[in-house]
């Protein structure tokens, strides 16, 4: 049984279907990337999966329990957890205190009045550690809101890493970011393959062809392929519906 | 430029100047002085209140007199049911209070910003004009007060000082609890709620439960300060909820600075010092209070409190 597994999943804006009765099977443990070109649905879907955002009917199954209908921070809490294309922090926290937060949401309840949590040294040792594994332990008492744009991408991954997700979906996680900063990315999604079954959204071949277990191919809302980095290389349907277009440009 | 190092050290000063005050006006003369500065009090703990949710939660309720209406009339129902007891009144006062804030909270919740205003504030209405109607206790004229509640049976409450010293007591309390939750696991849900909702959401926590038990503290905490007003001004009406004053509170605190808690301490003093001084000028002192309140709020972002800091 796959760890993720997504049956005719649809969604539509109007007229226009963004997820148009897709499948999608994730092996646990694999780093399965999902391409596709600009207004393909990506984002639509994580979102869908998420729980971010609604479907129009189907099923998204996790370790075989049905999610739909379940609020995102419910699936968070079963494993499921993403980051998000746009940058979404807390602006006015500092990096660390973002980080501690998605330690806290999973170490007891936070229905705590009294004692103060900028004390609490288990979830500031944990948060620092994952700002340290992205390689922005040294901005941990900067303000969110100050950090440069590719240091916010590192603290976006750091925050969903803080959550401790079985799947984790990475809507473009190097967006934006420079050379060494995408480096460093693509460095700690390698160390993650295995321990966490990732499904990657992203537009650089490069790190996808690199990092990549198993490709899928969107296009209007639909998987054209599924197959190694090799078959999906070869295909002459993405070639022409992707790839094609990319080297065209 | 800081002139006061931290707001510990503010808080010091404020609570202490506010403990000997009435020492000053023995020495003045002027018995008045203590009760203004105990109205002030009550105010500073509904508008202490109020930054609870406003500024830490995002949440502008509208609609805050309403539980200053509630914990007034629970010291007015229970006076006249022969209940008397200070203790007794507060507990009313804050199970009300609760249920109250539980329901309209709940149902407000679901809107935002603008929304958010006006459902807070059409609860509001429609608490005030339930008490209206109440005519057994006086309707639209309310009613006054045989005497004041007491504490453990004795009546030291009738002494205006005494009253003054328990509503200070209440605030330097319920300001050290709301500086402990602001700084707690559930402060820190709560304000990374106001910060960006769907980012919480997306690391494990629902905000809803956590803005509406916050709604819920701070109703309660603005109940108390109602059964102290009633106990202070010995007359209860629906006046008490009026949509005015749920403004005047917003005012108190967006004048001190959004999101200190102290600064809602010092909005409701200097606001109310204002109101006492400005009317002796003139009929018109709301004019005046406005165009301050332009000034205070166009040059610095945080309110009095950002005074003292300097402009950022
Ligand atoms: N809220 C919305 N309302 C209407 N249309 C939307 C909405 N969100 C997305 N769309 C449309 O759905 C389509 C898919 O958008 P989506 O953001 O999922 O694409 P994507 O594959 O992530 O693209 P990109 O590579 O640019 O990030 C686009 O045509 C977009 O304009
Ligand atoms: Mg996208």
């Amino acid at each position: 049984m796959s760890l993720l597994e997504v049956r005719n999943l649809r969604k539509s804006y109007g007229a226009l279907k963004v997820t148009d009765d897709l499948d999608l099977s994730v092996e646990e443990g694999e780093l399965h990337a999902i391409i596709g070109p600009n207004g393909a649905g990506k984002s639509t879907l994580i979102a869908q999966l998420s729980g971010q955002s609604g479907s129009d009917g189907g099923s998204v199954r996790f370790d075989g329990t049905e999610m739909m209908g379940r609020a995102m921070h419910r699936r968070v809490r079963a494993g499921m957890s993403r980051s998000f294309q746009i940058t979404s922090i807390l602006p006015g926290f500092t990096a660390l205190e973002n980080v501690a937060s998605a330690v806290q949401a999973r170490s007891g309840s936070s229905f705590r009045f009294f004692s103060p949590v900028a004390e609490e040294s288990a979830l500031n040792d944990q948060a620092l550690a994952a700002l340290d594994r992205v390689g922005i332990a040294d901005r941990a008492f900067f303000n969110a809101g100050s950090l440069s744009h590719g240091e916010k991408r590192q603290l976006e991954l750091a925050i969903a890493l803080a959550t401790r997700p079985r799947l984790l979906l990475l809507d473009e996680p190097l967006a934006g970011t420079s050379g060494a900063e995408a480096d460093r990315l693509v460095e700690v999604m390698r160390g993650l393959k295995g321990a966490v079954t990732l499904v990657l959204i992203e537009h650089d071949m490069d790190a996808v062809f690199a990092l990549a277990d198993r490709i899928s191919v969107l296009v209007y809302g639909r998987i054209i392929a599924t197959g190694t980095p090799d078959q999906i290389r070869d295909d002459p349907q993405v070639r022409a519906a992707y790839l094609g277009e990319e080297e065209g440009t | 430029m800081r002139l006061i190092p931290n707001r510990a050290w503010a808080a010091t000063i404020l609570f202490t100047a506010f403990a000997v005050l009435p020492f000053l006006a023995v020495a003045l003369d002027d018995s008045y002085l203590v009760v203004i500065a105990s109205r002030i009090l009550c105010y500073a703990i509904a508008a202490l209140a109020l930054d609870l949710i406003l500024g830490y939660g995002g949440m502008v309720s509208f609609g805050h007199a309403a539980y200053l209406g509630i914990g007034a009339y629970a010291v007015a129902i229970l006076s006249r049911a022969g209940i008397t007891d200070l203790g007794l009144h507060m507990l009313a006062a804050i199970a009300a209070a609760a249920v109250f804030a539980l329901v309209t909270g709940a149902i407000s919740l679901r809107t935002r910003g603008i929304y958010f205003i006006m459902i807070t504030l059409a609860f509001a209405q429609m608490a005030y004009f339930f008490f209206v109607s109440l005519s057994a206790y006086g309707g639209d004229d309310g009613v006054t007060l045989n005497a004041r509640s007491t504490l453990f049976g004795q009546t030291i409450l009738e002494d205006d000082t005494a009253l003054y010293y328990t509503v200070l007591v209440l605030l330097i309390g319920l300001y050290l609890l709301a500086v402990a939750i602001t700084r707690s696991r559930f402060g820190r849900v709560l304000t990374g709620a106001r910060e960006n909702p769907v980012r919480m959401q997306a690391i494990g926590f629902s905000p809803f439960r956590y803005q509406l038990t916050a709604f819920i503290i701070s109703g309660c905490m603005t109940a108390i300060a109602g059964v102290m007003l009633a106990n202070q001004t010995s007359y209860v009406s629906p006046a008490f909820m009026n949509w005015h004053r749920s403004g005047e509170l917003v005012v108190m605190v967006v004048f001190g600075g959004i999101g200190n808690l102290l600064g809602a301490v010092a909005g409701a003093t200097i606001a109310l010092l204002l109101e006492e001084w400005l009317a002796v000028l003139t009929e018109h002192w709301p004019l005046l209070f406005g165009l301050i309140l332009v000034l205070v709020v166009l040059y610095s972002r945080d309110g009095l409190s950002g005074l003292f800091r300097g402009r950022r």
